[in-house]
């Protein structure tokens, strides 16, 4: 687990970072549009991401996943572009922030309405059967207040009548932007719907790396070796608002006061099992700020989109345009 | 007429292929000719689909013809990830009305993957559209206005039994989504000697009956109302010119202008609810584009802007038919 606790970490610290640059950015007003981060958070996503095979598995990621993003293989670059517009990126200013993907390597790219992703990695991974594809897992992340939607049960319900290989991670945060769990479910614990959409149901606490890799490795291998649709629900605070937008002061001071920070807690952890020193940590935090800093200072060069040179093209068949731009 | 051997059911011998029947061949076709086609819907398999229109194929092509839970959503969903995985989903929504329960993955996720990641979406989305009798506000829709709203959505609405065939093979070889308005009002009665092999394509008006006098523009079954309502006007000498569009979206405004630069008068005539809409958008088109063309205001008919109603009292008089397109025209040919 030493090999992994490290990647896990490393994946963490540079979401972590890479957020936090980007959130900077927003207070400087150099970013157009919304800011969502996945602080504390960062365990959970980028233990999902790792136990992902990139170009095999499918990952749709949602709003809180940046460290599964770069856990299953998204470049910093891409997340860069897409918050600041270059054209380079993959949405070329079509689309932002946390809107972006690449269906092509096996990560679409999420839309807002929540819950509508799940259906789309069934689709994913019938493809892949039709085809003949076999040891391929999909996976896709919620929160709780996304398992509230009539797209997330459709879905969860059409992956268990087709028993796929899809592992649902739920993210338990307490807050659905300012709702609380008390007005989102009436049931006792959002793992108790697994059984009832047929899909093996896994518990973990969210703010312990090591038991979020060991609870996606299980998942994710049972997914792989048929044991049907997985649901992992993991607990913690949402460290941050639902935007950069939003300070969350209507989470309770006793609720701020009884979470840890999954980031904290997994450092510490790191120089505990002498898997990295104090003095080691420090060079790679300082490491990783250099990569986010660096991506950055490339993208801060490069284009973002000239609507003279846009296609407005929202058709792959373009003789069939109409002209109407 | 303007394709051969096709025409309104009337007892003539010879007349065997069903609009609905062509709809099921030019599935086995898509799925005979394109191992990446598979179709997705609601007791679709062994029981053929509630129209039939699926009947035979889920034997003919096993494990090609999938069941789907009562998911519109769902479904939609599934389809657009299978479609970006470069396979050729064709989903049968029970009935068009149902639709709206998909409405958010057409519109926001079919409609704007290509755009936004450049992946193409290619996925045919079958809606059983339109008023048949005694079916009431939830089993009658047409709904083609509400998605040719959309950009980055293809709209069909065939009105004949070579178009129910063509185009929706067409549709399948296009790398986006479609909505195909198939209308339950011609599945059975509508029929023609034979399928096309060539038509014209997607995206192409067609002149389906000649005249001079006034152009009506018309799609799916509402075309048959308007072929009755020209004849009957023809008996009064009034040559009117009758305009399939076959598609809305897009939507074929040169022949539109065509038509009305050689007739002077304008209706356009559609099953859906007035406020918007197929007929407003053909009107607006004319209005700019062709405003000096016109020798009086342009008309609209649509259905009357209330739910559809359940018994047939109600609903004949609800939707435009032969009698109240000829009432409209006759108006605007005095006008």
């Amino acid at each position: 687990m030493g090999d992994a606790f490290v990647e896990g970490f490393r994946w963490m610290l540079l979401s972590r970072t890479l957020e936090e640059k980007i959130s900077s950015l927003y207070s400087a007003g150099k970013i157009v549009g919304g800011v969502y981060v996945g602080r504390g958070q960062e365990a959970f996503s980028a233990a999902l991401g790792m136990s992902l095979r990139r170009g095999v598995d499918v990952f749709a990621p949602l709003i809180r996943d940046q460290a599964g993003r770069l856990a299953y293989g998204e470049e910093i670059l891409d997340a860069v572009r897409t918050y600041l517009g270059s054209v380079l990126g993959p949405m070329r200013g079509r689309d932002g922030n946390i809107h972006r993907g690449r269906p092509g390597m096996g990560m679409p790219a999420m839309i807002s309405h929540l819950g509508s992703m799940i259906s789309v990695v069934c689709g994913m991974l019938i493809a892949r059967r039709f085809r003949g594809q076999s040891g391929v897992v999909g996976a896709s992340s919620i929160g709780d207040g996304g398992t509230s939607t009539g797209g997330f049960l459709e879905a969860m319900n059409l992956a268990g009548v087709e028993r796929l290989p899809l592992v649902v991670a739920v993210a338990n945060n307490q807050f659905a932007y300012s709702t609380p769990t008390s007005h989102q479910f009436a049931c006792r614990d959002l793992v108790d719907r697994a059984v009832g959409y047929g899909f093996t149901g896994h518990s973990v606490d969210g703010e312990d790396l090591e038991a979020c890799l060991n609870v996606f490795k299980k998942a994710v291998e049972d997914a792989r070796n048929g044991g049907g649709p997985q649901m992992v629900v993991g607990s913690m605070l949402r460290l941050c608002g639902h935007g950069e937008h939003d300070d969350a002061s209507y989470v309770p001071a006793a609720v701020k006061g009884g979470a840890k920070d999954c980031l904290a807690v997994a450092r510490g952890q790191m120089v505990e099992r002498g898997l990295a020193s104090p003095e080691e940590l420090a060079v790679m935090e300082a490491e990783t700020y250099e990569a986010v800093q660096s991506a950055v200072m490339q993208v801060q060069k490069e284009p973002t989109p000239d609507p003279a040179r846009e296609t407005w093209q929202p058709l792959a068949s373009a003789w069939l345009m109409e002209g109407m731009a | 007429m303007a394709a051969a051997g096709i025409g309104l059911a009337d007892g003539r011998d010879g007349m065997s292929i069903t609009y609905l029947e062509a709809i099921r061949e030019a599935q086995r076709r898509a799925l005979r000719e394109n191992g990446d086609v598979f179709l997705y819907g609601q007791d679709i398999g062994d029981f053929g689909g509630a129209f039939k229109a699926t009947k035979n194929l889920a034997k003919e092509f096993p494990g090609r013809v999938m069941d789907a839970p009562i998911s519109e959503d769902a479904m939609l969903g599934m389809a657009v990830g299978a479609a970006i995985e470069g396979m050729k989903p064709i989903v049968e929504m029970q009935f068009a009305d149902f639709s709206s329960i998909a409405f958010n993955q057409i519109v926001n996720q079919a409609a704007t993957h290509f755009w936004r990641t450049g992946v193409p979406c290619p996925l045919v989305v079958r809606l059983p559209s339109g008023g048949t009798s005694g079916s009431g506000p939830f089993h009658s829709q047409s709904l083609e206005s509400i998605y040719a709203h959309f950009p980055g959505l293809i709209v069909l609405t065939p009105a004949t039994v070579g178009d129910a065939y063509s185009m929706l093979l067409e549709a399948v070889h296009l790398s986006d989504p479609v909505i195909f308005c198939e209308h339950k009002f011609l599945y059975y009665h509508l029929k023609a000697d034979d399928l096309p092999e060539e038509n014209l394509p997607i995206g192409k008006a067609r002149i389906a009956r000649n005249g001079k006098h006034a152009t009506v523009v018309t799609y799916s079954a509402m075309l048959h109302e308007c072929l009755r309502a020209a004849e009957e006007l023809a008996l009064d000498g009034y040559e009117v010119e009758v305009v399939d569009l076959r598609s809305v979206k897009p939507l074929d405004t040169d022949t539109v202008l065509a038509s009305v630069a050689r007739t002077g008068r304008l209706l356009v005539v559609g099953e859906s609810f007035p406020w918007g809409g197929v007929s407003a958008e053909v009107i607006s088109r004319i209005s700019t584009d062709g405003f000096h063309l016109l020798d009086a205001a342009p008309m609209r008919l649509n259905s009357k802007d209330t739910p559809i109603p359940y018994h047939p009292n109600l609903w004949g008089t609800h939707r435009p038919t032969a009698p109240t397109i000829v009432t409209a025209l006759r108006e605007l040919l005095r006008a």
